[in-house]
C-alpha cells in the first residue's frame, strides 16, 4: 500500500457545483486534483481541462507496425519458401492486403490497450482516498491539502456545496 | 408515425446502478435448470468429438465430394452471429447512436462467445486438433511456411483477431462497470471483483486516456464488421465451384451475418430482459430499432438470392444454372427452401410496426431466422456436391456425429452466455449514466 496523500475529499451530488468547484480550485493553484465520476462526461473533462490523452500515439504506432509487420513478415516467408500458387508471382501483394489490414487492426488495438493500462492503471494517483459512492451517483473531488491549509479547503469546499467532507492525514 | 421515446431521464444514477446490479443476484432454480440444460448439450458434443479423435472423422459423413458440411456450416453460421454484436457496439458507437447503449454489452458477449464457438470447427476439421497450431506462421523443423495466397490462411488471421479484438472491447467496456459492481458487492465477491475491476476509480485522468482508447478501439472494431465475413466468403468466392465463384459474395455474406446475428440478439435478449427484470431499461424502442436493421438486412438478402438466380440464368453457364435449379427443385429442395422463406419472405413482415414492437412476433421470426441462416450456409456448402464433373455428383450426408457437434455448440455458447448474464453487468451502467443528466444546483442547466 502506498502511503496516503493528506487531503481534504469532497462528495458532490450536483454536477454544476462540481464543476464550478474544480475551476475555482484550479486558479486557485490546486493543480493536483483527482477527481472521481462514474461515467465518461463532457463538462467534468472541461472543467479538469486536460490536453488529449497521448494515447493515440499508441493506437497509430501500433497500427502501423502491424502493417508494416504483415507485409514484411508474407513477403519475406514467401521467399524463403516459394512456393507458386495459382499462377500468382511469388510476391503478390494483392494477396497480402487481408493479413496486412488484419494485423493493422491486431496490432493497433494491443497498443491502444497496452498504452491505457500504462497511462491510467500505471502511472494512477497512488494513496488517494476513495468511496465507493463515486461509481454510483457521487462526483468526488480530492485536494491535496496539509495542515493549516486544509481547514480552508474544506471551507470553500463546503461553501461550495459538497454533501460530504472528508480529511486524509498522512 | 408516431416516434418512440428513449424512456432514460426518468431514472436517476443510483437507479441505474442498482437494477443492473440487482441482476448479479443468486440465480434461480430456472436459471441452474437452463445452465444444466447447455453443460449438457456440450457434454454431447464433447464426447463426439472424443469419438471422432479415436475413429477419424468419417465417423461425421466425411465423404467425396463433400469433406466438411455441417461443420463448416456451423462455423459460418456462428461467425455471423457475431457480427451483429460488434455493428452494435463499434459502428452504432461511431454513429453516436443513442438506442445501442442499453443492448450493446449484452449484444457484445454474443459476439465473443459466437466467435468463440466458431473457432472450435476448423480445429475440430482438422482431424488433428493436438497440432492446430501448425495453422500459424512460426519457425519449424520443416522448413516450412503456411500459404498466405490462400483465403484459409485468411481466415486464420481474420478470426484471430476478430476474437482477439471483440474480447479486448469486451473487457475493456467493462471495467467501470466491474468497479462500479465491486464498490456494491460484500464478502469474497467484492475481492473478485476487485481484482477484475483492476483498481479503477474513475479518476479523471483515467478517464480521460480510457474515453480516448474506447473511441480508438470502436474505429479499430468497426472495419472487422465487413472484413471478417468478407474474408469468410472469399474461403468459397475463390475458388471455381458453381454456386461459389461470385463477386456478390463478399456483401452478401456481410448482410447475412448482421441479420443472423440480430436475429441471436432477439432469441437472447427478449427472455433475458424478463428474466432479469430489466424491461425499464431494455425497451420496445430498442427492439423496434434492432427490427429495422433485421429488415434493412433482411432486404439485402432478399436481393442477393435474387441476384443470385439472375446472374446463374444471365451467365448462360449449364452447372451455374443446374445448380440452382437443383437448389429450389433438386434432392435437397426442402434446404433450398428453409433458407428463402424465413430470410427472404418471413424478414419482410417487420415492415408492419405492430410486428415490430410484439415481442412475441419478434421472437417466433427470430427463431425462424436462426433456422433460416443455418440454412443458407448448408446450401451453400451443397454446392460442393455438384461441380463440373457429373460423375462424381453426390449428396451431403450428415451423420450424427455431425449432429452431436452442432448439439454441442449450442451448449458450449449457451453456457458461456448464461454464466456472463448472471456475473457481470449485461448492461453497461457507465454508458446508460451518460444519457442521463446529473441532478443541477441551479435551474436551466448547461446544454
Amino acid at each position: 500500500m502506498a502511503k496516503a496523500t493528506p487531503g481534504v475529499l469532497a462528495s458532490f451530488e450536483h454536477i454544476d457545483a462540481a464543476c464550478d468547484t474544480i475551476r475555482a480550485l484550479r486558479e486557485k493553484g490546486h493543480r493536483k486534483l483527482t477527481v472521481y465520476y462514474s461515467h465518461p462526461n463532457h463538462e467534468l473533462e472541461e472543467a479538469c481541462g486536460h490536453a488529449t490523452s497521448p494515447v493515440r500515439l499508441f493506437t497509430l504506432i501500433g497500427g502501423l507496425t502491424g502493417t508494416t509487420a504483415a507485409f514484411a513478415m508474407q513477403i519475406w516467408m514467401n521467399r524463403d519458401w516459394p512456393l507458386l500458387v495459382g499462377g500468382k508471382p511469388i510476391v503478390a501483394i494483392p494477396a497480402f492486403v487481408v493479413i496486412g489490414f488484419e494485423l493493422t487492426v491486431l496490432i493497433g488495438s494491443l497498443a491502444t490497450l497496452f498504452g491505457t493500462f500504462l497511462l491510467s492503471v500505471g502511472m494512477r494517483n497512488k494513496g488517494v482516498i476513495y468511496d465507493g459512492r463515486f461509481s454510483d451517483d457521487r462526483i468526488g473531488v480530492f485536494v491535496p491539502a496539509g495542515g493549516a491549509e486544509a481547514a480552508g479547503v474544506e471551507k470553500m469546499l463546503r461553501e461550495a456545496g459538497a454533501v460530504e467532507v472528508k480529511h486524509a492525514a498522512a | 408515425m408516431a416516434v418512440a421515446v428513449h424512456d432514460a431521464p426518468t431514472q436517476t444514477h443510483a437507479d441505474v446502478t442498482r437494477d443492473v446490479v440487482a441482476t448479479l443476484a443468486p440465480a434461480t432454480k430456472g436459471y441452474y435448470l437452463l445452465l444444466f440444460g447447455a453443460v449438457g448439450l456440450f457434454l454431447i458434443g464433447a464426447i463426439t468429438l472424443l469419438l471422432i479423435v479415436k475413429e477419424g472423422l468419417g465417423l461425421a459423413g466425411y465423404q467425396p465430394p463433400v469433406f466438411w458440411s455441417v461443420f463448416i456450416t456451423t462455423f459460418v453460421f456462428w461467425v455471423g452471429i457475431g457480427h451483429a454484436g460488434t455493428l452494435i457496439s463499434a459502428i452504432l458507437y461511431l454513429f453516436r447512436s443513442p438506442w445501442r447503449t442499453a443492448v450493446y454489452r449484452a449484444t457484445e458477449a454474443m459476439t465473443v462467445f459466437a466467435v468463440m464457438t466458431a473457432a472450435l470447427f476448423p480445429i475440430i476439421h482438422i482431424g488433428r486438433q493436438w497440432i492446430f497450431y501448425w495453422l500459424l506462421p512460426y519457425p519449424n523443423q520443416r522448413y516450412l511456411w503456411p500459404n498466405f495466397k490462400s483465403p484459409l490462411m485468411w481466415d486464420v488471421f481474420a478470426i484471430g483477431t476478430y476474437f482477439t479484438v471483440s474480447t479486448s472491447f469486451l473487457i475493456f467496456g467493462l471495467i467501470p462497470d466491474v468497479a462500479a459492481v465491486r464498490d456494491k458487492a460484500t464478502g469474497w465477491r467484492k475481492t473478485v471483483y476487485s481484482l477484475l475491476s483492476l483498481n479503477w476509480q474513475g479518476t479523471d485522468n483515467q478517464w480521460r486516456h480510457y474515453s480516448r482508447a474506447y473511441l480508438y478501439l470502436a474505429a479499430l472494431a468497426a472495419p472487422l464488421v465487413l472484413s471478417v465475413h468478407s474474408v469468410v466468403s472469399w474461403d468459397f468466392a475463390s475458388s471455381l465451384i458453381p454456386g461459389w465463384h461470385g463477386t456478390i459474395f463478399a456483401p452478401y455474406f456481410v448482410a447475412g451475418a448482421i441479420y443472423s446475428g440480430v436475429g441471436m440478439v432477439f432469441t437472447l435478449l427478449i427472455p433475458l430482459r424478463k428474466y432479469l427484470k430489466l424491461e425499464h431499461m431494455i425497451t420496445d424502442y430498442h427492439f423496434d430499432n434492432m427490427a429495422k436493421l433485421t429488415l434493412f438486412t433482411g432486404t439485402i438478402l432478399f436481393y442477393a438470392y435474387g441476384m443470385e438466380y439472375f446472374v446463374a440464368w444471365y451467365s448462360g453457364n449449364t452447372f451455374e444454372q443446374t445448380t440452382f435449379f437443383r437448389r429450389a427443385f433438386g434432392p435437397g429442395w426442402w434446404a433450398g427452401w428453409s433458407m428463402i422463406i424465413p430470410n427472404a419472405f418471413l424478414s419482410q413482415l417487420l415492415w408492419f410496426r405492430k410486428i415490430r414492437t410484439n415481442l412475441t412476433s419478434l421472437f417466433v421470426i427470430s427463431i425462424f431466422i436462426n433456422i433460416g441462416m443455418w440454412f443458407e450456409r448448408y446450401v451453400i456448402i451443397q454446392s460442393l456436391a455438384n461441380d463440373y464433373v457429373p460423375y462424381a455428383w453426390d449428396q451431403m450426408n450428415p451423420t450424427w456425429a455431425d449432429w452431436g457437434i452442432l448439439a454441442g455448440s449450442f451448449g458450449w455458447f449457451g453456457m458461456w452466455f448464461l454464466l456472463f448474464a448472471k456475473n457481470f453487468p449485461v448492461v453497461a451502467i457507465q454508458e446508460i449514466k451518460e444519457f442521463i443528466p446529473m441532478p443541477r444546483k441551479r435551474a436551466g442547466g448547461h446544454h
